[in-house]
């Protein structure tokens, strides 16, 4: 199989979703003679032209709801927020709008749209570009929320999301853009709602989302040299969350640890860990363990950074804890 | 400011038709007032009355296939773009029949077959919308604008300013209907706007036509909205459409109105649309009676037709979410 990189998956769904259907377009800061400010939507320009790969103002509200405004109309927009921590500014739109739609309509509209945006710690940016609040919109029914870990998922997931005809927030990670990985030769979507088993196992599940899938597999080896045969599973949608894959490998397993770079409470790992206490409790020999970020903004110092955020090392702790080592 | 053309001349019996459908929206209002003080009608409500002259001369000036977002003060604009005033008071009763299926309510009156995409809550939660479907519009070159409704108050709000730059911007086939009735919920313009007394003047700030009409002449109305909506069909770029009007009741049915004065309230009276209309048509008691009497019929029915209707069970909310 053909290796990329996630920035190349990510570039490589748009141009095929774009070259599949003219009814797809993108818009946002700086994605065109630029090529977006993680350099995701390079040469699009170039292939689409201006009409359909749109630079906007600096203007979130706008560029979320133009977005809905055009896939209400009957087309399949791609807009992309530069940061997760500006679509605060759009949230209105998102929320209030974009979910809601279809439902106050009693089912008359639908809103295919597909919000990109990306996120995450490890780069010193500050306390304003670096945060994960995917579990926030994970609380708001009519809204689907994605966020793929491998060049192989980014691609397939953000063909499925684009395609689907719900309003879909697709998170990617920053550090992961420079990730390779084996892709198939020709995309293959993937349904949004199945989750992935990473590694196989049979002691404890890492239930990871984002760069903690990576910072689990390499956890999972420092186990493995200490006897603990770790099974990884990244659920890929957070909504829909396919429950059925999570329960099932903690029948298995019997133990749990929920890993992700936002802060800990309240973030997506909580909801992992209710509806497996409540769907596996027979099941579980130890408590579930939470490892996410500590809970504070990120400061800008790299050795107060990286205090915050979580790591291999406390994945590897978290997986010792359930079973008593 | 662009001066009006009279593209269109109406004929007294189209300015007929026209005071037949405000007749219906005041009588169907005022209804929905007496049923909501009645306790028959869940949530809250806002009506529009003496704002009638707006919706209908925009709605009738809008070609088949222009779309509309509209706002909380809803019940006028989708009555005047042909919902059936039976599944309208369905809605306000929350009925499998009304035009949202019980889901939205008062204040969120669907009806895609033609083209309302959604009265919203939200002030200004509809403008980035009828930008974007501008957008698609002029993409696809289709020969259809995209409309939003709202109010003075609106024209504070980001998504107001953050859609006007976009749509004059990419020339969107979009217009925006700003119905200056002269009030934010109780904050009266002078108190909001630094502007109030030309809000045209926020157009100018992006460099986007604009077009000041009276609010309470129906033909002036639907002129104007003809024009706005040819330039913008055209595309020639997006319109701000400035119409002067007057609330003549509350914010909200119940709304006491401390806030206001008499001499303002009787300004607004004086103000009322359907009394201008109506002399202007030179229309004698027995005329506008009769008008009178079939609005009322109407209103009727839908009532009838609405306390009628069936209630959704209450599983039904779970549906919709998802498409």
């Amino acid at each position: 199989m053909p290796e990329m990189t996630y920035r190349e998956a990510v570039r490589d769904a748009l141009v095929e979703a774009m070259r599949a259907d003219e009814d797809i377009f993108i818009m946002g800061e700086d994605i065109a003679e630029m090529g977006g400010s993680m350099a995701v939507t390079q040469g699009l320009l170039d292939e689409f032209g201006a009409e359909r790969v749109r630079n906007t103002p600096i203007s979130e509200m706008a560029i979320v709801g133009a977005g809905i405004g055009a896939a209400m109309a009957g087309m399949r927009p791609v807009v992309e927020i530069m940061y997760e921590d500006f679509l605060t500014l759009s949230l209105e739109q998102i929320v209030n709008q974009a979910a809601k739609h279809r439902f106050m309509s009693g089912g008359q509209v639908k809103v295919p749209l597909t919000i990109r945006t990306q996120g995450g710690a490890g780069w010193s940016p500050g306390a304003q570009h670096a945060q994960q609040l995917e579990a926030w919109l994970v609380h708001i029914p009519g809204l689907k929320v994605v966020y793929p870990s491998t060049p192989e998922d980014v691609r397939g997931l953000l063909w499925t999301s684009i395609y689907d005809d719900n309003p879909v927030i697709f998170f990617e990670h920053r550090l992961l853009y420079p990730v390779k990985g084996e892709v198939p030769a020709k995309l293959e979507p993937i349904p949004l709602g199945k989750a992935r088993t990473i590694r196989e196992g049979t002691d404890v599940t890492v239930i990871a989302m984002g760069p903690l899938v990576h910072r689990s597999l390499e956890a999972a080896a420092q186990a493995e040299e200490e006897g603990i045969s770790v099974e990884i599973i990244d659920p890929r949608t957070l909504q829909p969350l396919d429950e059925d894959a999570l329960v099932a490998s903690v029948k298995k397993t019997n133990r749990v640890v929920v890993a992700h770079e936002a802060v800990t409470r309240m973030g997506f790992g909580a909801e992992v860990a209710a509806v497996l206490q409540y769907k596996a409790f027979d099941y579980l020999d130890a408590p579930i363990e939470r490892v996410g970020a500590k809970f504070a903004p990120l400061a800008f110092a790299p050795v107060m950074e990286q205090f915050v955020v979580p790591h291999a090392e406390d994945v590897l702790a978290a997986i010792k804890r359930t079973v008593g080592k | 400011m662009a001066k009006v053309e009279k593209k269109r001349a109406l004929t007294e019996e189209t300015l007929r038709e026209f005071l037949r459908e405000m007749l219906l929206i005041r009588r169907f209002e005022e209804k929905v007032e007496e049923r909501f003080r009645a306790g028959d009608l869940p949530g809250f409500l806002h009506v529009a009355i003496g704002q009638e002259a707006v919706a209908v001369g925009v709605c009738q000036a809008m070609d088949e296939g222009d779309i509309f977002a509209s706002t909380h003060r809803a019940h006028g604009h989708t009555l005047a773009r042909g919902t059936p005033p039976t599944a309208v008071m369905a809605e306000l009763y929350g009925k499998i029949e009304g035009c949202s299926h019980g889901y939205g309510g008062s204040m969120h009156l669907y009806d895609v077959e033609r083209g309302n995409m959604g009265a919203n809550a939200v002030i200004g939660g509809g403008l980035p919308a009828v930008t974007g479907a501008g957008l698609a519009f002029k993409m696809r070159d289709e020969p259809r604008v995209a409309l939003a409704f709202y109010g003075d108050g609106t024209t504070n709000i980001g998504t107001f300013h953050e859609s006007l730059n976009l749509a004059q911007l990419w020339k969107t086939k979009t217009v925006f209907v700003c119905e200056n009735n002269h009030w934010a919920e109780s904050t009266p313009g002078w108190q909001h706007s630094p502007v109030s007394d030309d809000m045209s003047k926020r157009a100018l700030a992006y460099d986007m036509r604009s077009i000041k009409v009276d609010g309470q002449d129906v033909q002036a109305v639907y002129e104007a909205a003809h024009e706005a909506l040819e330039h913008a069909r055209s595309g020639a770029g997006p319109v701000f459409l400035d119409v002067e009007t007057f609330r003549m009741h509350g914010h909200y049915i119940g709304d006491p109105q401390v806030y206001r004065s008499k001499e303002d309230r009787q300004e607004a009276a004086d103000q009322d649309p359907i009394v201008k209309l109506r002399e202007r048509l030179g229309l004698g008691d027995d005329e506008f009676g009769s008008f009178d009497a079939e609005a009322n019929e109407i209103v009727e029915a839908a009532l009838i037709f609405a306390q009628n209707g069936t209630d959704p069970q209450p599983e039904d909310a779970l549906k919709n979410v998802y498409a």
